[in-house]
């Protein structure tokens, strides 16, 4: 039976992880020279658009070692953002060591050193791989000195490499099989095997990754999930070379998937356990926690009479993405749509995004909101994500909302930064340490509701990039929570309203009017746009009106040209909202929330 | 002589010019030898589309320049018109010259060929304007070339106008406007200078040479020249045009805003019949090669659909006088708001049935259809 080792790849963006995992997988031989597309793994046109990986693919890749043994390397991928760490965590839980990769070039970025601490707390071993060593600009002896002093590593056991010009790859084979320690075989002791990912195929309904730890699974037999103790009956298991490999069993040690009539993947759990139903292990792997959104938004069809499509495309995406929830939500400004909890403002983004690429839907997303509550006069408690439905100011008692942990690390000198930001953001409780020598943890108190919308490229933008950011959601604090409101030519456009901290209110409700001032095209009329706050209006800006658009002549030949010309105006229209008689787009009723120092 | 018609127009492109202007961007030749090729296809052409029905009550020869031909063509071009095509007696028949081509001569020679309206390109009445627009002719010429075709017995004399030229100030542009009006033309075009693609002035606006005026600066010389000509008695009757009275109406241009049938010969013109347009070839040699095979000259076509016909007939309706029909405007959106909201604004005015522009809004014209 093949040795086998599971790793997974960690790296900055653009420090060439999909590249090298594609060099590996040419190189396993899975890929001929002719069928090699660029990037392999990172599938979807979004994630190469945005150069990350969103959704984890994992792959076996065979391969004899030069020693002459047989192996059989699991490659896990991993997503690369803050609003999937869970899911991370999860996969680096599946593996025992990971690939370290460093671009030769740009050298040790925070997001690195990020994503190493998460390694470590997995107790994996961890092989610096330097890459890109091809281009003019590499400087391998200053790479070597960062991976020593800043992240603490040998140096000299760095692997060299050029993922694009193929150079290398078979000392990153090397450095997998004898670095990396082979997994504990225990194929006696009763099965316990990690949920790790999941993905809907249409035939087979979810398809369901996973690493078996001990225990064995084949089909046939029955399995249940240990946090809801739902029992299935195994279809079929195997590993994952480009395509599904069904294979008879999967031992202790494996990585592999298993199909067991799960209808969709919204019906497994990443972090789950799976056990034998008659013959169950005591407790579950642990670290499992449950996922649920932490920000909400609505969308709308763009066009009322799409919103049976859009009904229907949702149900379709949801079938792959189990963290998206949704429920019915109407808008007076908008009609009817759909209220959506998402994981983080980039599962968010890449919602709306799938939903209008692969489902073709004009949609329109509502500012994200956190999830607040209200303990009303009467006792009673209240629990609110759309602001939509804030109560009655006067029947409320007490305002509460989400605050998280934050965990930032930075260089040093960022730090009069990257404190100014979180005490901007209400941050309270600041605690510094260092963890390496110049390199400070900046741990903060804050409302979720100050982090969810553009903290994150806040912090990449003072810190250079250098700052990376992770939280935790700790508790509920008590909060001085007021609605603003969004009036367009005077008329509330409840679609664009925010709940926000008193003492916020002004600044946002200035900052709402800029930025629509912004985002709104000028029209025929003048645009009148309103901060308000239960009436009181706090905030104006206007959008002045065209003055003169007219061109002076219109003969035979200018008529058809003109036409075309409005045509096109027209179909740019419709990627905006009516709005009374004002065109609204899209843009706009999420950019109310952005900061204007981007 | 009414200048609603439902008859169609026949227009004729002469594509030559002695130079060219630095603004303009309709297809016209320097070199001159090409004209007898040209005439001669001209009349093939117009063999070819001797079925279009007729009777049309308009003719206008454009350009280009068609007062650089000589009275013997122009001649023999209005005859063969007149052989192919039924032309109702009181037709509007239309020549744009150009002052440095015109001589009391000629201008009477025209008015016997059958011309009983002259649209003459003076521009600007000042030399310095003349020389940066490009023009061969100066400020007198112009004078000189309006009174000659008055005394040549022109009673229809249009006069083309350019404004807005970069730096020019108001009170230089009225000075212009007051000498054009006294002389009392029965039409005026204002043109607010445009930089066209494949210009002298589209090249020099790219390497900075030129910066027109600002969008407030455009709509005030716009406004400005509207009041001055109503003041002084011309009826603003669509976007650049004025007329001395209802009926001294561009007959001709009024068919293109109506989506009236026009017939168009010669290289670049365009035709319009039953929904349908096309257009011809507009390089001189190419044109000239397909009609001597025998074939229409016609290098491309469209047959607008409702909604097509709909966006033209608002765009081009609320750029009139006489603005579109208010039941035109109804969409499946808040329509009413939209013209609430205009009106509210001062840029349309809701009169019975029909909605119009006003002075306000004819400077926005472009974006109004977009309203609806």
């Amino acid at each position: 039976m093949p040795r086998k080792r599971n790793f997974s790849i960690i790296a900055h963006i653009d420090h060439g992880k999909s590249t090298l995992a594609d060099r590996l997988i040419q190189h396993a031989g899975l890929v001929t020279e002719r069928e090699f597309r660029d990037q392999l793994l990172d599938s979807m046109d979004l994630e190469r658009e945005r150069g990350i990986t969103i959704k984890s693919h994992t792959l076996t890749l065979p391969y004899t070692g030069k020693n002459g043994l047989e192996y059989e390397l699991n490659l896990i991928d991993t997503p690369g953002h803050v609003d999937f760490s869970y899911e991370v965590s999860r996969a680096l839980a599946s593996c025992e060591g990971v690939l370290l990769l460093v671009d030769a070039a740009q050298g040790v970025e925070a997001q690195t050193i990020a994503n190493l601490y998460m390694a470590m707390e997995h107790d994996l071993a961890i092989v610096p791989v330097i890459n890109k060593i091809d281009l003019p600009s590499a400087d391998v002896e200053r790479v070597r000195e960062q991976i020593e002093a800043d992240l603490g590593l040998d140096p000299d056991k760095a692997i060299l490499c050029s993922a694009k010009e193929g150079i290398g790859i078979t000392d990153v084979f090397e450095a997998v099989v004898h670095e990396v320690p082979p997994p504990a075989i225990r194929s006696d002791a009763p099965l316990s095997a990690l949920v790790f990912d999941a993905n809907y195929d249409p035939f087979r309904g979810a398809i369901v990754s996973c690493r078996v730890f001990q225990g064995t699974l084949k089909p046939g037999d029955m399995i249940r999930f240990m946090s809801n103790d739902a029992v299935y009956k195994v279809e079929e298991v195997g590993v994952f070379r480009l395509l599904r490999e069904p294979r008879k069993v999967l031992e202790a040690g494996s990585v592999g998937y298993v199909i067991c009539g799960l209808k969709t993947v919204a019906d497994t759990k990443i972090g789950d356990t799976i056990t034998l139903d008659s013959n169950p292990v005591d407790s579950p792997l642990p670290g499992f926690r449950e996922v649920k959104p932490v920000v909400f938004s609505s969308i709308y069809p763009i066009a009322s009479d799409d919103y049976p499509a859009l009904k229907d495309a949702l149900e379709k995406y949801k079938l792959n993405d189990a963290a998206l929830v949704y429920q019915k939500d109407s808008s007076a400004a908008l009609g009817q749509g759909f209220r959506c909890g998402f994981l983080g403002l980039l599962h968010l983004d890449i919602v709306q995004a799938r939903l209008e690429r692969e489902f073709g839907q004009s949609i329109i997303m509502t500012a994200p909101s956190v999830r607040f509550r209200f303990t009303l006069e009467d006792g009673s408690e209240l629990v609110v994500d759309n602001p939509q439905y804030y109560p009655d100011p006067t029947t409320v008692k007490t305002g509460w909302e989400p605050y998280i942990r934050a965990q930032i690390f930075i260089p040093e000198r960022y730090v009069g930064a990257v404190m100014k930001l979180c005490m901007e953001r209400r941050g309270v409780d600041s605690r510094m340490s260092y963890p390496t020598p110049g390199r400070l943890e900046v741990i903060f108190d804050m409302p979720l509701a100050e982090v969810v919308f553009d903290f994150y490229d806040r912090l990449k933008s003072i810190t250079q990039g250098y700052g990376s950011f992770d939280y935790d959601i700790i508790d509920y604090r008590e909060s001085d929570l007021v609605k603003l409101d969004i009036l367009v030519n005077g008329e509330k456009v409840d679609a664009l309203s925010m709940i926000v901290h008193r003492d916020r209110a002004r600044e946002m409700g200035v900052r709402a009017c800029d930025r629509l001032k912004e985002e709104i095209p000028r029209q025929q009329f003048k645009i009148a746009i309103q901060g308000a706050i239960g009436g009181k209006i706090i905030s104006r800006s206007t959008i002045a009106p065209f003055r003169k658009d007219v061109t002076a002549k219109c003969y035979g030949g200018d008529i058809t040209r003109k036409r075309k010309l409005l045509e096109k105006q027209k179909k740019g229209k419709k990627r905006m909202k009516m709005v009374g008689s004002v065109e609204i787009p899209q843009s706009a009723f999420v950019a109310v929330l952005k900061s204007d120092n981007e | 002589m009414s200048s609603d018609s439902s008859l169609p127009g026949l227009y004729v492109h002469v594509p030559f010019c002695r130079s060219k202007c630095r603004y303009c961007g309709f297809y016209s030749r320097t070199d001159l030898r090409g004209v007898p090729r040209w005439l001669e296809a001209l009349e093939t052409e117009a063999r070819l589309y001797e079925d279009f029905p007729g009777p049309f009550d308009s003719l206008y020869v454009g350009g280009g320049t068609p007062s650089v031909l000589s009275p013997d063509r122009l001649g023999r071009l209005i005859s063969s018109l007149a052989e192919r095509f039924d032309f109702r007696e009181d037709s509007e028949i239309t020549l744009e010259a150009n002052p440095d081509d015109l001589s009391l001569e000629l201008l009477r020679e025209c008015r016997s060929l059958g011309f009983n309206r002259i649209s003459i390109g003076i521009q600007s009445l000042n030399d310095d304007e003349l020389r940066f627009l490009g023009r061969r002719h100066d400020g007198e010429q112009g004078k000189r070339a309006l009174s000659w075709a008055r005394r040549a017995g022109f009673r229809r004399i249009g006069v083309d106008l350019i404004y807005g030229l970069p730096g020019q100030p108001f009170s230089r542009w009225l000075r212009t406007l007051r000498a054009i009006s006294a002389f009392q033309p029965d039409h005026v075009s204002c043109y607010q200078l445009t930089v066209e693609e494949g210009t002298v002035f589209h090249k020099m606006e790219r390497e900075g040479g030129i910066r027109l005026g600002g969008e407030e600066e455009q709509r005030d010389f716009f406004l400005g020249t509207s009041r001055f000509l109503e003041k002084a008695g011309f009826i603003h009757y669509e976007v650049s045009n004025f007329a001395a009275e209802e009926l001294c109406r561009s007959r001709h241009n009024v068919k293109y805003w109506s989506h009236v049938s026009y017939l168009g010969l010669g290289p670049s013109a365009h035709s319009f019949h039953q929904d349908r347009r096309w257009w011809n070839a507009s390089s001189l040699d190419g044109y000239c090669r397909w009609v001597e095979e025998g074939r229409k000259p016609v290098d491309g076509e469209e047959v607008l659909s409702e909604e097509q016909k709909r966006l033209e007939a608002l765009y081009l309706g609320f750029r009139t006088r006489e603005g579109v029909p208010l039941k035109a405007l109804e969409n499946d959106a808040d329509w009413r708001e939209a013209v609430r909201n205009l009106q509210r604004s001062g840029l349309i005015l809701v009169q019975g049935e029909r909605v119009v522009s006003t002075r306000k809004g004819w400077a926005v014209a472009d974006g109004l259809p977009l309203c609806f």
